[in-house]
């Protein structure tokens, strides 16, 4: 009995240990780039040889970065909210309407998600360049907004199946129309869905690489195209810097998107809309 | 308030079908509850209850058939221009409302202004006895105060009908006897007309001026609590509602309803018993006896001769489960403290019962 | 796409009718028809019909040694890929699922940063620490393990490890939410009627996680195929996978039909895949998560 016991407690300490093998495996590549970016030489060290900011006031002190920057930021606003409305629409014809080609609309909905970015990122190339869209904002709005749809689409059917429809029912019974029973109802009760969709949008945007490596021009590029630049020439520090920033916002957007959920949830919390039990 | 005045609160629904798919799921019902009557509709799940009480509040129309409120046809109002209450399951309550924003929603919906709005939830909200609650969100409550909301917001605006499906389904056993007094107290001090769904038969009884029962679609019975214990019409409804017996047999002659018949038992002998419907020569019968009907005699006493093969002490009565008598096991039930015969297992009985309490009907 | 529908969908009767659904989708139908079918019909137009109808792009591409190498170091990367991230996800997603507080946070923090966290900026870090005078050297001469820096970059098994780490994600949240429905009484029953821990996890726990493995495979194995930062920073032209092979194709030699050429080949491929375990692919494990 006991020897099974210490068996046991022996496979459970290996598999822990494993676990947070992998978990320092999957954070230290990305943090350890933090303590480098402070470090003052041209070649990056760990630990850094002193601390010195000069590369954040290198990202700063460059128009070329904080262009590209201020234009990832601008695409990945309106992909926001362009895929989270277009998005919402969808979601509710899926799982409300009477939809004929409801399965092939469905294959399209996954499909930005499973077609290898590269394969359209090509194809837009080729398009764009006819339809004058490269380089331009409404170009990357677009493109944007194709991918992060599986997304959003996702995200939105699942607030709306955790939706007790009897909830708008009620709305009707007590002699609301279907559109402000929709307003003052269903709306705030799946508004934690929408928001959680719109940050997804928006990192999925401001993140794309491959896309925007292919429709960018040479004076409107995305941050990301910008950065694949700099790493393609050479692996400047500044890059470290920049890296160590996009980390941090990465951090404060999860953050922040998990806080104004679980807020808003709080208020929609009770019976039939259960608040989603993942992480 | 608002219906007990003539036909204000009358509800009929007259030849409702509805088809899903190939099922029929309400098969030509017609039914009128008038104003100001408790009509619970009772069936077991798939019965078409629900789907009756759904096509009354709006939320499922018809393929045939009409359904009137008051003088009104409204078959194809949508529900909120129908002016019904509708209590629903779960509590559905707007879990971000606070419990008096909840009960002052069907006010602003019909734009009635703030102050009044205010007033007129904290009536509904005393009414309901939760005077201190408006403030809460729902989620603070526990069931049967969110029940109780949830019927509060339902007739603040005085309507002439509430619907409620199994409201009570969700509360556990003791809560829920509670609130069946209270929801029947409710209902006959504010005069409104309940249409009221349940699967459960204790809870139908209790609470029913009328109860409509249902089995595939179909209307079975519609009467009194006591009508459909004492006096089931079909086989359906005397198993559904309270114990049965149920022996089965043949009939040599065809027999009217109301006439006494005498069954050819399959498992041998006869049974002497009431027709509770028009039953065709040579059909196959079900002879139902309620088992408290049964009395039991001793051995030495006139009657079928039967064998206790096992007694279940329930503390109020005691169940015998009996062999022998008309080939079939069979129970019968005993109240305690009536200083009746008590037999042990093993024991022969005597068995008998009024002719009335044996009803044959269609099997 | 979801399996979960609850029937009063069906029951209900305020389901829109079919011309307003459509009028609800047609902003998607009408983008998705612009920016994906159009493109990618454009570009499998120009490698059927460019100069003329033709099969040859699609035969040069199994014809010649160098593009046959390249396409299967593609399926033997993702493999290699696949099996190595299946791997490090099991502890991951087994000890996760049986977490709770402040364990679970972290290591659902782990997955999640991650996640979201921008591909280049990840595979920027990997190279930081994998070139010549890296991190990684400068460990492995610290430990006496080599004289001289060696080369990291550039390398099959930096490109494997590389992507491993930026797809783990993918794996370890669908294994995951499979473990997780999976009741602490059901490997408790299994001990009770006499199986060992080893037959336990054979007989009841690996084929009710089955379905988030598959799942999860499926998605690393896709996105592997198709990867384009990870191999064209990490691997360089050394270690060319199809995506790089693409975009080389179109930038640097313009040959646009035998680019169209090899999207479709991957085109066919993935869609296949797609098909094959069409239940697998589910998107709500990745943004239900966060």
């Amino acid at each position: 009995m006991s020897a099974a016991r210490t068996h046991n407690r022996a496979g459970r300490m290996a598999l822990n240990a494993a676990a947070y093998a992998v978990t320092v495996f999957l954070l230290l590549p990305t943090l350890i780039i933090a303590p480098m970016s402070v470090g003052p030489e041209r070649l990056l060290s760990f630990p850094p040889k002193g601390f010195s900011l000069r590369w954040y006031a290198a990202y700063f002190e460059d128009s070329d970065w904080l262009r590209a920057t201020l234009f990832s930021a601008e695409a990945g606003l309106i992909s926001a909210v362009c895929a989270t409305l277009i998005g919402t629409m969808l979601a509710l014809a899926l799982v409300r309407g009477r939809l004929p080609g409801k399965g092939f609309i469905e294959l399209l909905v996954i499909g930005p998600v499973i077609v290898p970015h590269i394969a359209l990122a090509v194809a837009m190339f080729l398009v764009f360049e006819q339809l004058r869209l490269t380089g331009t904002l409404l170009g990357f709005a677009m493109a944007h907004t194709v991918l992060a749809l599986p997304f959003v689409v996702f995200t939105v059917l699942a607030a709306l199946y955790r939706f007790d429809v009897d909830l708008e029912r009620a709305a009707l019974s007590c002699g609301a129309g279907p559109i402000r029973a929709f307003r003052h109802v269903t709306l705030p009760l799946i508004a934690p869905g929408l928001v959680s969709a719109a940050l997804f949008a928006f990192i999925i945007s401001f993140d794309e690489a491959v896309v925007s490596f292919f429709i960018s021009d040479l004076d409107r590029k995305t941050l990301p195209r910008k950065m694949f630049e700099d790493i393609d020439f050479n692996i400047s520090p500044t890059l470290a810097a920049v890296a160590t920033m996009l980390t941090a916002l990465t951090i404060l957007a999860l953050l922040l998107g998990y806080g104004l959920k679980r807020s808003l949830e709080r208020r929609a919390r009770a019976a039939g809309t259960a608040p989603d039990p993942g992480p | 308030m608002g219906g007990t005045d003539g036909l204000a609160g009358r509800v009929a629904v007259e030849g409702l079908v509805k088809r899903f798919g190939p099922v029929n799921a309400v098969d030509h019902v017609s039914l009128e509850v008038s104003s100001g009557e408790f009509l619970a509709l009772l069936g077991p799940s798939g019965s078409g209850k629900t789907t009756i009480l759904m096509s009354i509040a709006g939320f499922e129309f018809p393929d045939a058939g009409r359904i009137l409120i008051g003088q009104e046809e409204v078959t194809w109002t949508p529900p909120n221009r129908r002016n019904l209450g509708m209590v629903f399951q779960r509590y559905t309550l707007f879990p971000h409302m606070s419990v008096l924003e909840n009960i002052a929603f069907p006010l602003k919906m019909r734009g009635v202004g703030r102050a009044e709005r205010e007033e007129r939830a904290r009536a509904a909200l005393a009414t309901v006895r939760l005077g201190e609650m408006g403030g809460r969100r729902p989620a603070q409550l526990s069931g049967g105060q969110q029940q109780r909301v949830a019927i509060a917001r339902a007739i603040v605006y005085q309507p002439r009908v509430l619907l409620m499906d199994e409201p009570l389904s969700a509360l556990d056993k003791n809560l829920r006897e509670e609130m069946q007094i209270e929801i029947k107290h409710l209902q006959q001090r504010i005069g409104i007309t309940v249409i009221f769904v349940t699967h459960d038969q204790t809870e139908a009884l209790t609470m029913a001026d009328r109860i409509a029962v249902l089995d595939h679609g179909r209307l079975q019975q519609l009467g009194t609590p006591r009508d459909l214990y004492e006096a089931p019409q079909t086989a359906f409804v005397a198993g559904f509602i309270g114990e049965t017996n149920f022996c089965e047999g043949q009939l040599a002659q065809a027999a009217a309803s109301g006439e006494s018949v005498t069954v050819a038992l399959t498992g041998g002998g006869s049974l002497p018993a009431i027709a509770a419907e028009a039953l065709p020569a040579g059909g196959r019968i079900k002879v139902a006896l309620r088992p408290e009907r049964l009395r039991v005699l001793p051995a030495t006493a006139e009657g079928t001769t039967a064998r206790v093969a096992e007694a279940i002490y329930a503390g109020n009565a005691t169940t015998l489960m009996l062999e022998g008598a008309f080939g079939q096991p069979l129970r019968a039930r005993i109240p305690a403290g009536a200083g009746l015969h008590e037999p042990r297992p093993g024991e022969t009985v005597r068995l008998a019962w009024q002719a009335a309490d044996a009803r044959a009907f269609r099997a | 796409m979801s399996a979960r529908r609850p029937s009063r969908f069906r029951l209900g009767g305020r389901r829109y009718s079919p011309a307003a659904s459509l009028a609800l989708a047609a902003p998607f139908l009408l983008l998705v028809a612009i920016i994906f079918i159009l493109p990618l019909a454009t570009l499998l137009h120009e490698s059927l019909f460019v100069p003329a109808p033709t099969t040859e792009h699609y035969a040069r591409a199994f014809a010649e040694p160098v593009y046959l190498r390249v396409m299967l170091r593609t399926l033997r990367i993702a493999a290699l890929v696949t099996a190595l991230a299946l791997l490090l996800a099991w502890p991951m997603a087994w000890v996760m699922s049986r977490s709770r507080g402040l364990g679970l946070a972290l290591l659902a923090a782990a997955v999640l940063l991650p996640l979201w966290t921008s591909v280049l900026v990840r595979t920027y870090a990997w190279m930081v620490l994998l070139q010549r005078n890296g991190v990684v050297n400068q460990l492995l001469q610290q430990l006496g393990l080599t004289e001289a820096p060696i080369r990291l970059l550039y390398t099959e098994g930096a490109v494997v490890l590389a992507m491993a780490h930026v797809l783990l994600p993918f794996m370890v949240l669908p294994i995951y939410s499979a473990l997780k429905g999976i009741p602490e009484d059901y490997p408790r029953a299994a001990q009770m009627l006499g199986a060992s821990p080893w037959a336990t996890f054979r007989e009841v726990i690996w084929p009710l996680a089955l379905p988030g493995v598959t799942s999860g495979c499926l998605m690393v194995f896709l996105l592997a195929l198709g990867f384009f930062v990870t191999p064209a920073l990490i691997g360089g032209p050394q270690q060319m996978m199809i995506a790089t092979l693409v975009s080389q194709q179109v930038r640097e030699m313009l040959d646009w039909p035998f680019a169209g050429a090899l999207v479709g080949i991957l085109l066919v491929f993935v869609l296949a895949l797609t098909l094959l375990f069409k239940r697998a692919v589910r998107l709500d494990r990745f943004v239900g998560s966060a």
